[in-house]
């Protein structure tokens, strides 16, 4: 029986999903898509905006969800979206 | 006013920001440069991200770093980073590199540019310092044409790709990089594409913190070019391509990374031996053979 | 400043134009030489090799063609050393666009030309002066260069030190054109102490970071230079750029910038040009050479003589800029020029420019290979001589 996280049989203490808040320079975004395509737990999605570029940024839809993997900031060509550690938390 | 009487007044301030929120890169960044001339969905920009990301890692003092460039798409870079940095003739950027590592062995030197650059015209620069071990990164951004100039074919273009030069289709067997550059010496090889950002920012760490010629190879999609004229889509759709499509070997034989248009790809960090480098090489042996009469050679 | 005693070999010693264009390298204070061996040239960078190790913070680096040699040494100034590179005829083609490229980003280098008979392969061993033109617009594109002639070892000593100062005086590449007959002749080259050696120190900026602009010119359109390593964080590029070394593109940036490239020299050239007269005061025909056939002027100057023509010599010593005032006043004052060079005619083309159809210029060329014969010389004063009449 696999051991789950709520279960702790030696006292450790629980370990703590962090959480991330997106922060998206909207005018800088060419609408690649790549932040949005890959974030693991699917936070960002494609706005209905235009910026004044004519793109169309990504917008946030699950922000609960973020936990600060960083791979939006290092996978964006323009330097457009990153994130910071906020608060920890349990994740379901 | 006229375009020069702007820039004279901008000269003379530090230039305007061009946005006014901040990304933590941005100290990093020219930012009155931006935004950069990369098209959308282009692997460069990634690229250097994962180079700023890499260099805040590995704690390189920022005013000890040299970027040299060539001409090209990737020979932009050097003109947005916030570096001293030199965009030399096409092709020459590791023979200017070797000039600058050897005169001031204390300058941490990138040569950031692409592989027409590097390879094609700069191919007898890349083997001779690699077989020297000079002491600079390579970092090769491979996007297998010529895409400043309209999309011409590379010495690295797969076969059957439609090229402007090539309008029926290549026929010429493309370079594999990482197998030329461990052949002729380079003692940190690595292949990553535009997708793996933490893999490409950790062999970035490792190869500027490597004594030697470390050369890593980006395969970056070129959207509004290359891919265009394989209608294979735009950049997001070969970043799906190469997660389905590459297989991560650490340590594999470099002579499996060839890479073919629609066959699967190899990547990893292939090769990390230690050797000499060329001023190591060259302390040594003239303290051997002229005795007191040498002073270390330190810049 | 004074030279480095370091690289100062003080004595008289008996070398050739080769060797002595090193010692006057390193007293220069040149510390990186990339260099590539071609004939008659590869003396200098033997010696360098040689000499390199046991002088200290210089360093040789034999690159793998001259491509990679003429951009090293670029790379080696921007990272805060003198250097030079040394090559011939088909080396120097080859490093044009790195010529082009150093007049562009203002990089004060030296690129030694021994000339050999050309063109392409040509004559490996043997001398010409076929390179000139070449020096001055070889590469693509509006720019100026200074070019320097020794006619002698001991020029070649003395002359390569000023070489390194002009380069750094007006952030230029300066070419020095020395021939196979000066490289390769030894002769008496006497070295004095390095207190008595003037070097011009590199022009690096007081300013600090974020004031300074690296291609704002100062008052004598030079501008000043910095380092790379120093903090300054600066771009350079060979596209058109402004005062902030960011490419634009834009014709009235790119007239600003060139025009001023152009015009360091050109206004400046007053201060740059330097020629020896002899015996042209009374003359009616004045010879106007440079380099080794200088030396074989003289004699035909002397047979000239008794034979009862009047006749002197302009020898020129910076060849670009070219003094294009002091040849339109001899012509002025009727003294029919003879221009001798081993070529079929290359500063022979600026001489009748120069002298404006005032008076005859005629051209004692050949195309290398030997030294002329003074006769061969001596005919043409009489040529220009009965033109003159």
């Amino acid at each position: 029986m696999p051991v789950r996280q709520r279960e702790n049989p030696f006292g450790f203490p629980k370990p703590e999903t962090p959480h991330g808040e997106i922060v998206i320079l909207e005018e800088r975004c060419k609408g690649c898509g790549f932040c949005i395509e890959y974030c693991p737990h699917q936070v960002l999605v494609i706005s209905k905006r235009y910026n004044l570029k004519g793109y169309h940024p990504p917008e946030i839809a699950k922000p609960e969800l973020c936990v600060n993997c960083g791979f939006c900031r290092m996978i964006c060509p323009e330097f457009a979206i990153y994130t910071y550690e906020t608060k920890t938390g349990d994740k379901p | 006013m006229s375009v020069l009487a702007e820039l004279q007044k901008a000269s003379l301030s530090p230039g305007p920001e061009f946005h006014p929120e901040k990304h933590p890169m941005d100290d990093f960044l020219r930012m009155d440069r931006m935004p950069h001339i990369w098209c959308s969905t282009c692997g460069i920009g990634v690229s250097v991200n994962c180079f700023a990301k890499a260099l805040e890692k590995c704690q390189v003092p920022l005013d000890q770093l040299v970027v040299v460039s060539g001409i090209g798409c990737t020979g932009r870079v050097a003109g947005y980073v916030k570096v001293d940095s030199f965009h030399t003739t096409h092709g020459r950027a590791i023979p200017f590199a070797t000039g600058l590592k050897l005169a001031n062995p204390k300058l941490k030197v990138i040569v950031f540019s692409g592989d027409g650059d590097i390879i094609a015209i700069g191919g007898n620069h890349f083997i001779n310092a690699a077989r020297r071990n000079i002491d600079i990164t390579v970092i090769c951004v491979n996007n297998f044409n010529y895409a400043m100039t309209g999309g011409q074919m590379a010495s690295t273009t797969p076969e059957k790709s439609i090229l402007s030069t090539a309008p029926f289709g290549s026929y010429e067997f493309p370079f594999n990089l990482p197998f030329l550059a461990e052949s002729v010496g380079a003692v940190y090889v690595a292949r990553w594409t535009s997708l793996h950002v933490y893999n490409q920012t950790n062999s970035m760490v490792e190869a500027i913190q490597k004594p030697g010629f470390s050369f890593i190879e980006i395969i970056a999609p070129c959207p509004t070019i290359f891919e265009r004229q394989q209608k294979m889509g735009d950049g997001l759709d070969r970043l799906r391509w190469y997660c389905e499509n590459s297989d991560i070997r650490n340590g594999a034989s470099t002579k499996e990374a060839d890479i073919r248009l629609r066959d699967r790809m190899v990547v990893g960090k292939f090769v990390d031996v230690e050797r000499p480098t060329y001023l190591q090489a060259m302390n040594a042996h003239y303290q051997e053979r002229l005795g007191s009469k040498y002073k270390v050679y330190e810049g | 400043m004074k030279a480095d005693p370091k690289g100062v070999l003080t004595g008289s010693h008996y070398i050739d134009g080769d060797h002595a264009c090193c010692e006057g390298a390193l007293a220069a204070g040149c510390r990186f030489v990339g260099g590539y061996p071609i004939t008659p040239s590869t003396e200098v960078v033997e010696r360098f090799s040689r000499r390199a190790p046991l002088v200290e913070g210089a360093i040789f680096i034999q690159m793998e063609d001259e491509l990679a040699a003429s951009i090293a040494i670029q790379g080696a100034v921007w990272a805060g050393k003198k250097a030079m590179t040394v090559t011939s005829g088909p080396g120097f083609s080859l490093m044009m666009e790195h010529i082009g490229l150093a007049a562009m980003t203002e990089t004060p280098c030296v690129f030694v030309d021994v000339q050999r008979g050309g063109p392409s392969t040509g004559l490996p061993t043997l001398p010409a002066q076929a390179d000139m033109m070449q020096a001055r617009w070889g590469s693509h594109g509006d720019y100026e260069i200074i070019a320097l002639s020794p006619n002698s070892p001991q020029e070649c000593f003395d002359l390569t030190i000023d070489a390194f100062n002009l380069s750094e005086q007006y952030r230029v590449p300066v070419m020095f054109m020395m021939d196979e007959c000066v490289g390769h002749m030894m002769e008496r080259v006497v070295i004095p102490p390095a207190d008595r050696i003037e070097v011009t120190p590199r022009r690096y900026t007081k300013l600090p970071p974020g004031e300074y602009l690296p291609f704002k010119p100062g008052p004598d359109m030079v501008p000043e230079m910095f380092k790379a390593g120093d903090g300054y964080r600066l771009h350079v590029t060979g596209l058109t750029h402004d005062y902030r070394g960011y490419p634009v593109m834009s014709p009235d940036v790119q007239e600003q910038l060139v025009h001023r490239l152009v015009d360091k020299i050109r206004l400046n050239a007053p201060k740059i040009w330097r020629y020896e007269e002899s015996g042209v005061e009374d003359a009616d025909v004045v010879i106007v050479t440079y380099g080794i056939t200088s030396r074989v002027a003289i004699e035909a100057i002397e047979a000239a003589r008794q034979k009862g023509i009047k006749v002197g010599m302009l020898r020129l010593v910076v060849v670009w800029p070219f003094p294009e005032p002091k040849i339109l006043e001899l012509a002025t004052r009727g003294k029919a020029l003879v221009v001798a060079e081993m070529n079929y005619g290359q500063v022979f083309y600026e001489v009748e420019r120069s002298a404006r159809g005032k008076t005859p210029v005629v051209l004692a060329g050949h195309g290398g290979g030997t030294v002329h014969e003074a006769e061969a010389i001596v005919s043409k004063i009489e040529e220009a001589y009965r033109c003159r009449s």
